[in-house]
């Protein structure tokens, strides 16, 4: 049996800036985080931050988070599919992809404060598009003001849900090769045939595995929501910044920690079931 | 080449990391401790006199403040006329900053020249923070009624007002009464100055909106439910309002204390504040001594004029009713044209205490979501 061999001081001395980034930026924030939820305010070891966490506002604001991620994740994958589906039919070295790929990859990464505005500046009370759609006698806020709730969240969630549905699932899709479409047909089956048979199980993992990480990507989503809701904290992200901030209810700080615990937990377990599907897509799409 | 050992090589990436991470926090910078004799005053005769403390704070020639906006209760006129008396630089920092934002500060800086001298803080900050107030007697102690001042001047009231409903009198009718307002003139139009689970004047807003409604500042039931029917009629609006949404009219009605919506008919004609005479719900603001403040002296000053007639005179000219109004009225002192432009309020205040108070936030924290989702 062959001994394994050993890394080289140099070489490990190059790695110690990255344990340095990872330390800094995800070990110590999460251990501050696990500590914290289980710390009172004096100190010392408690539950009874954790056991919070049972309150129905606590477990009403994780209900609405996890509806926000799930709903923007599946308008966005299902557009977003369709979208890569497009693209895929492109030439591959195309001007038409080339633009589109590029867009999605910016789009991505646009929000907080910045798309928040973008969607006031458009259909916000005194919005150009609500001012003008008004004009028309159509009266977009008719039933309340949705865009600084659930329902306006979700939108605004979806619109940097897509882009990303584009660039995590087109991959996929290039894996998928004609010849296993020539084959279906020689042997005479039908498009919808190939697409329940054989394209949809192939690419099944890869849809779902992608719309994972679209759930994970809304779930943890926080400069948006901050910049477009004042009232009432729907989400736990929201709860999070009134436990810390609050200058009505104060010494939640400790609770605060429970509950970025809580979405730890969630995020932990949504991406474990990410992992699986990667590695079943991986053995046909590698 | 020497080969390291992999146990050395983990030491040594882990003490990369501990290094780096110590590395983070910047090197403590001692304040001076300027006139160790102030720090420890508790009135300006233990420094001999009034005279004494201006020349002590003369020296340390700067005073930390913070989470002051100028033009909340006149503070941009106070910070100035009281640099420009005593030739003392005010350094404001965070002037938007909550009550939790001063404490927390004073916290992080602690032992720096940059920390907080002085704090302004809703009452509930300031009765859970006290170890970290140093108590002071100002001269005119005495004229602070009993009750909005602790003992030992440890924190001491400053100034006040009544929760209101501000309204921009071109957009809407005049409300008579807190039920006007779920009328369908008021749909879409509103809102509250912030999340009452997180900010004390929003907190007032639900406080005075259960009394008006036959509950109490303390079983805030009716309150709470108020907003949720305006929610349901469509009238609340979930905006943060802001000089600039009141002036842009996107939040035509506002709840807020007196003092800020006087303050905003400065810049905005139609802007009418409505104090409605079965809610009359008051509510005083507390200064505190950062006892470990790098400008002892200064901080006492400033404390001083504060509490002078002409600090008194300048918060009432920003809208706020000062702690010594009654003393200064009976003296003649008081700004009495500025006193009478005041918002008119008819009833019986009612000032919670910090223990009612308790029992409402337990129930807002609780159904505060649900009523407005």
């Amino acid at each position: 049996m062959a001994s394994r061999p050993r890394l080289r001081g140099a070489a490990l001395f190059g790695t110690a800036p990255f344990f340095a980034y990872v330390a800094i930026f995800l070990i110590i924030p999460t251990l501050v985080v696990v500590i914290g939820a289980f710390a009172g305010d004096e100190g010392g070891f408690t539950l009874s931050n954790v056991r919070a966490l049972g309150d129905a506002y606590i477990v009403e604001a994780f209900g609405r988070s996890i509806a926000l991620s799930a709903m923007s994740a599946l308008i966005g994958a299902v557009l977003g599919a369709v979208l890569a589906y497009a693209l895929v039919t492109a030439r591959k070295d195309g001007l038409l992809r080339r633009v589109v790929t590029a867009a999605a990859g910016v789009l991505a990464q646009f929000g907080g404060v910045t798309l928040a505005f973008a969607f006031l500046a458009t259909i916000g009370l005194s919005g150009f598009l609500t001012l003008w759609l008004s004009d028309h006698g159509i009266d977009l806020y008719g039933n309340g003001v949705w865009l600084f709730e659930l329902p306006g969240l979700t939108l605004v969630y979806t619109y940097f849900q897509i882009p990303l549905m584009v660039i995590v699932f087109l991959p996929a899709l290039d894996g998928i090769r004609p010849q296993w479409r020539e084959a279906a047909e020689s042997l005479g089956g039908t498009t919808w045939q190939y697409w329940t048979r054989v394209a949809g199980p192939l690419l099944a993992p890869a849809f779902l595995g992608s719309a994972l990480l679209l759930f994970a990507n809304a779930f943890s989503a926080y400069a948006t929501a901050a910049a477009l809701v004042s009232q009432g904290s729907p989400i736990v992200p929201l709860q999070i910044r009134g436990a810390l901030t609050s200058e009505v209810v104060l010494g939640q700080a400790n609770l605060g920690k429970a509950m970025a615990l809580g979405m730890v937990i969630v995020v932990a377990v949504v991406m474990a079931l990410y992992a699986l599907l990667q590695k079943r897509t991986a053995t046909w799409l590698g | 080449m020497r080969k390291l050992s992999r146990p050395a090589a983990v030491t040594l990436a882990a003490a990369t990391i501990i290094s780096l991470g110590t590395a983070c926090s910047p090197p403590e910078k001692k304040a001076e401790a300027s006139g160790s004799k102030a720090a420890t005053a508790t009135s300006a005769a233990d420094l001999g006199g009034l005279d004494a403390l201006v020349a002590e704070a003369k020296k340390e020639g700067a005073l930390n403040v913070i989470a002051l906006p100028p033009d909340w209760a006149n503070y941009g006129e106070i910070i100035k006329a009281f640099g420009d008396k005593y030739g003392i630089k005010v350094n404001s920092a965070q002037p938007d900053g909550s009550s939790q934002d001063e404490i927390n500060a004073a916290t992080q800086l602690k032992g720096q020249d940059s920390a907080p001298d002085v704090f302004d803080l809703g009452m509930s900050v300031a009765t859970a923070n006290t170890a970290m107030f140093a108590p002071y007697k100002v001269s005119t102690f005495d004229e602070i009624p009993a009750d909005l001042k602790e003992a030992n001047g440890a924190y001491v009231n400053d100034y006040g007002g009544y929760m209101s409903i501000g309204y921009d009198s071109a957009k809407v009718p005049a409300p008579t009464s807190v039920a006007d307002l779920l009328k369908a003139e008021y749909k879409g139009k509103v809102a509250l100055n912030g999340d009452p689970t997180q900010a004390g004047s929003a907190f007032g807003g639900v406080q005075m909106a259960s009394i008006a409604n036959g509950g109490t500042a303390e079983d805030i039931t009716k309150g709470v439910d108020f907003f949720g029917q305006l929610k349901k009629a469509g009238n609340f609006l979930p905006v943060d309002p802001s000089p600039t949404t009141i002036e842009s009219g996107q939040t035509p009605v506002v709840f807020d204390w007196d003092y800020l919506n006087a303050a905003q008919a400065k810049k905005t004609p139609t802007w009418k504040v409505f104090v409605p005479s079965n809610a009359v719900l008051g509510s005083y603001y507390t200064q505190a001594i950062n006892s470990d403040a790098p400008h002892p002296a200064a901080a006492r000053l400033w404390q001083e004029f504060l509490y002078s007639d002409e600090g008194q005179n300048l918060w009432l000219s920003g809208g706020a009713r000062p702690v010594r109004a009654d003393a200064m009225t009976k003296a003649g002192t008081i700004d009495a044209a500025t006193a009478a432009a005041l918002p008119k309020v008819e009833g019986t205040p009612v000032i919670p205490t910090e223990a009612q108070s308790t029992k409402a936030k337990e129930y807002l924290t609780a159904n505060w979501a649900k009523a407005i989702g």
